[in-house]
C-alpha cells in the first residue's frame, strides 16, 4: 500500500449528504477482477448523460478540477454497499482523501486499506473548505497526517482525530495482513482452545 | 470468578472471539464462518496468489455464485461475458484453494445471505462475515455478522480474523403486536425512517421487544438484513427456541448430543438483565402502518397512508435541494398520496425477502386474482431449495396464474448487475432493501416495500394499502 504523509492539492467540493456507493460506482461495474481501471466510471451517472457525454456542471468534469486530489462532502459519505469498487475507483481517479462530517462504516474501514485517508470534520468545517474549494486551482488545501491537520488556502489550521492503529498503518503504508500474521502463535492458541470448548462446532464440507 | 458486569449478546459474541487486543483498542477478531462469493472475491484470492499464501480455514469458509448470474434456464450459459469470467474465476479459486462451494446448477446455490441460515452454515454465537453488506442479515441467529470490503476478505481468508474496534450497542425495541397487513419489513421500514440512514452508524444494534420475539426466523432475518439501512454495523436478535427450533436438523449444523452442547452454549447469549446500551430507541408495532419508501434513500419512508412530502417544508437549504432533486429523479411531486403512484414493474425476492414465507405472503394475495396489465412481474426465490420447497406448494401455479414470471434463485432484479433490470423511468414496487438512483437499473425508480405489498401493487397496477386484501 502507498503510504499516506502529507498531501497538498486541489480541493472538490462535492456538498451532498448520504453519496451512496451506488453513485460513487454503480453495481454494473463492479464486473471486474481487477482492483484498477474504476475511474473512468467513478461517479458514473452524476458525471455522464445518458449517451455517455461529459455533464459539464458536474464537479469533476470542470477543468479546475479534474485533477482533483481531495473531495469534500456532507453527511454519511459513503453509505450502502460493502465494495471496496469504491475507493478503487475515487483512488484511480486520484483521489486520496476524503474529507466529510462523518462516513459509513464499511467504506471507512475500507479507505484505509487503500491509502486512502477519510478525515471526519464538523459540518461547518466542511462548509468552510467547500468554500475554500470554489476557488479552484488557486486554492489548494494540505492534509498533513502525521501533525492531524488540515491546512486550509489562508493557513488557518483545523485539527482532525484519527485512530492510532489506522494512522500508523497509513504512514508507513504497512499491510493489515502482514501486521496480524505477527500473532499468528495467538491465533492458533485460540482455535486449539476452541476445538476443546465449542466441540460441538461443525467443520463445512460440500461432498 | 469475580462477578462480571451485565453484557450485551453483542458484547458477548464480541468478548469471546477477541484474539489479542492491542494496545490502542484495536482487536485481532477471530472468524467461524467467512462467506463468499463471486463479486466482491477476485482481487482477494489474486492477492493470496500473489503473496504465497494459503485459505487458513477452507473449513470455515462457503462460495456460492448470486451477483451477476440469470434467473432464467440454468441449462443455458452466462451470456454476459464480464459475469462469466467472475464466476469462473471464483470456480477457480474455489479448486485451487480447497474451497467448499455451491455451484450455479445445484439446488443448494442461491442468494448467499439466505442460504448460510438454510444450511445451517450460520449460528448463534458465531462471527460471520461476507464481501457484501447484507451480511448483517445472519444477525438473526444470534450472529454478530457484518460486511467487509474485498481487502478484508483477503485478510480472513489468510488469516482467519480481522481487525476491528469494538462497536457501540443501540437497543431497538419493538413493543406490542405487530399491526394487521405489517410484516418485518413494515418494522425495519418504519426503524430506517425514524432513526435514519446514519442513525445506526458506529453501532451493533440489537432489536428486541415483544414484536420481534413474535417474528419467525424468516421476519427476523428480513429485520437484520436492513440495519445496515440504518447505518449500523450489525443487527443482532438473541437467539431462543424459535432459533433453535429453526437451527435442528439443518445440514451443517451441529447433530446429535452436539446440537444439544450448542444449544446449552447459545442460551448463555442473550443479553443480561441491566445491560447497559449506548443509545435506545422504543417503536411500537401496535401503530404501524404498511410502509412503502417515496424517495432514493431508504429513509425516505412513509406509511402507504400518506403523501409525497414538500421539499420547501425541509428545515436546511442542502436538504431541500437534496429532496427536490429526489422527487425530480422519481417523478413524483409534493403532496402526492402514495397510494395513487402507479407502477411498472413488481419485483418480489433479494436476501431481504425471497424466503418461503415472504413467497408464502406474496401468494395469499395473488391466490385467484390477475396481476394488473400494464404491470411486468417476477417473482426470484431466494435458493433453489426454497424453489423446490414453492413447487411443491404450488407456489409457483399461484404466481404464474397471476401473470408474474417464476424464476430461478439470485439476486436479480434487487442490484442492476445481471440481466434483471428496470429500464431508465421504469417504477418498480421491490421487495428489495435499497431505492438508490439506478440500484435496479440506470434511472430506473424503486419503491421499497413488503412483499405482501409487493403482489397488491401488482394486482392493482399502483401502490396500494394491502390491508384492502388481507
Amino acid at each position: 500500500m502507498t503510504p499516506f504523509t502529507i498531501l497538498t492539492g486541489v480541493a472538490a467540493p462535492l456538498p451532498l449528504a448520504n453519496v451512496d456507493t451506488d453513485k460513487i460506482i454503480p453495481a454494473r461495474f463492479l464486473k471486474t477482477i481487477k482492483r484498477t481501471g474504476l475511474g473512468v466510471h467513478l461517479f458514473d451517472t452524476l458525471r455522464y448523460d445518458e449517451t455517455g457525454a461529459e455533464r459539464p456542471e458536474f464537479v469533476l468534469n470542470q477543468p479546475a478540477y479534474r485533477h482533483a486530489e481531495i473531495l469534500v462532502a456532507h453527511e454519511n459519505f459513503g453509505c450502502g454497499s460493502s465494495r471496496e469498487h469504491a475507493p478503487w475507483a475515487l483512488l484511480d481517479f486520484g483521489i486520496r482523501c476524503v474529507i466529510a462530517p462523518d462516513f459509513a462504516d464499511i467504506f471507512h474501514n475500507n479507505c484505509f486499506k487503500n491509502g486512502i485517508l477519510p478525515v471526519r470534520l464538523p459540518r461547518e468545517v466542511c462548509d468552510q473548505l467547500i468554500e475554500d474549494s470554489k476557488l479552484g486551482g488557486n486554492a489548494r488545501i494540505t492534509v498533513d497526517l502525521e501533525r492531524q491537520v488540515v491546512v486550509r488556502p489562508d493557513g488557518t489550521e483545523v485539527h482532525f482525530e484519527i485512530d492510532a492503529f489506522r494512522k500508523n498503518s497509513l504512514l508507513h503504508g504497512l499491510d493489515d495482513i502482514g501486521q496480524t500474521l505477527q500473532h499468528a502463535p495467538a491465533i492458533d492458541g485460540f482455535e486449539s482452545r476452541e476445538k476443546t470448548e465449542k466441540s460441538w462446532m461443525p467443520a463445512i464440507s460440500v461432498g | 470468578m469475580p462477578k462480571q458486569n451485565p453484557r450485551t449478546l453483542f458484547d458477548k459474541v464480541w468478548d469471546s472471539h477477541v484474539v489479542e487486543k492491542l494496545p490502542d483498542g484495536t482487536c485481532v477478531l477471530y472468524i467461524d464462518r467467512h462467506l463468499v462469493h463471486e463479486v466482491t472475491s477476485p482481487q482477494a484470492f489474486e492477492g493470496l496468489r500473489m503473496a504465497g499464501r494459503k485459505v487458513r480455514r477452507p473449513d470455515a469458509t462457503i462460495a456460492v455464485v448470486d451477483h451477476n448470474i440469470h434467473t432464467t434456464d440454468r441449462s443455458l450459459p452466462i451470456v454476459e461475458e464480464d459475469s462469466r469470467i467472475q464466476v469462473e474465476t471464483l470456480e477457480r479459486n474455489v479448486v485451487d484453494f480447497g474451497v467448499p462451494y455451491f455451484p450455479l446448477r445445484d439446488a443448494r446455490q442461491g442468494i448467499v445471505h439466505v442460504i448460510g441460515p438454510e444450511q445451517g452454515i450460520s449460528l448463534p454465537g458465531f462471527t460471520i462475515v461476507c464481501g457484501d453488506s447484507h451480511t448483517s442479515t445472519h444477525g438473526a441467529m444470534g450472529a454478530l455478522a457484518f460486511g467487509i470490503g474485498t481487502s478484508e476478505v483477503e485478510h480472513v481468508l489468510a488469516t482467519q480474523t480481522l481487525l476491528q474496534k469494538p462497536a457501540k450497542n443501540m437497543l431497538v425495541r419493538v413493543d406490542g403486536k405487530l399491526a394487521h397487513g405489517c410484516t418485518a419489513k413494515d418494522i425495519v421500514l418504519a426503524i430506517i425512517g425514524r432513526i435514519g440512514t446514519a442513525g445506526g452508524t458506529g453501532h451493533v444494534i440489537e432489536f428486541g421487544g415483544e414484536a420481534i420475539r413474535a417474528l419467525d426466523m424468516s421476519g427476523r432475518m428480513t429485520v437484520c438484513n436492513m440495519s445496515i439501512e440504518a447505518g449500523a454495523r450489525a443487527g443482532m436478535i438473541a437467539p431462543d427456541d424459535v432459533t433453535f427450533a429453526y437451527i435442528k436438523g439443518r445440514p451443517f449444523a451441529p447433530q446429535g448430543e452436539a446440537f444439544d452442547h450448542a444449544v446449552a452454549y447459545w442460551r448463555t447469549l442473550p443479553s443480561d438483565d441491566g445491560a447497559v446500551y449506548d443509545t435506545t430507541v422504543v417503536l411500537n408495532a401496535a401503530e404501524l402502518v404498511p410502509q412503502v419508501t417515496w424517495g432514493t434513500s431508504p429513509e425516505t419512508v412513509a406509511p402507504i397512508t400518506g403523501v409525497v412530502p414538500d421539499p420547501e417544508a425541509a428545515d436546511d437549504e442542502a436538504k431541500r435541494v437534496q429532496l427536490r432533486r429526489m422527487l425530480s429523479y422519481m417523478g413524483l411531486t409534493a403532496g402526492q398520496k402514495l397510494s395513487d403512484i402507479p407502477i411498472d414493474v413488481v419485483f418480489i425476492g433479494s436476501c431481504t425477502n425471497s424466503r418461503i414465507e415472504d413467497l408464502r405472503a406474496a401468494a395469499d394475495v395473488l391466490r385467484g386474482r390477475k396481476i394488473a396489465e400494464r404491470v411486468r412481474g417476477m417473482v426470484v426465490p431466494g435458493s433453489g431449495l426454497i424453489k423446490q420447497q414453492a413447487e411443491a406448494e404450488g407456489l409457483d401455479r399461484v404466481f404464474i396464474e397471476a401473470g408474474l414470471e417464476w424464476r430461478e434463485a439470485g439476486c436479480s432484479m434487487c442490484l442492476g448487475m445481471n440481466p434483471d433490470k428496470i429500464k431508465s423511468g421504469e417504477r418498480c414496487a421491490s421487495t428489495s432493501n435499497r431505492n438508490f438512483e439506478g440500484r435496479q437499473g440506470q434511472g430506473g425508480r424503486t419503491h421499497l416495500l413488503s412483499p405482501a405489498m409487493a403482489a397488491a401493487a401488482a394486482v392493482k397496477g399502483h401502490l396500494t394499502d394491502v390491508r384492502e386484501f388481507v
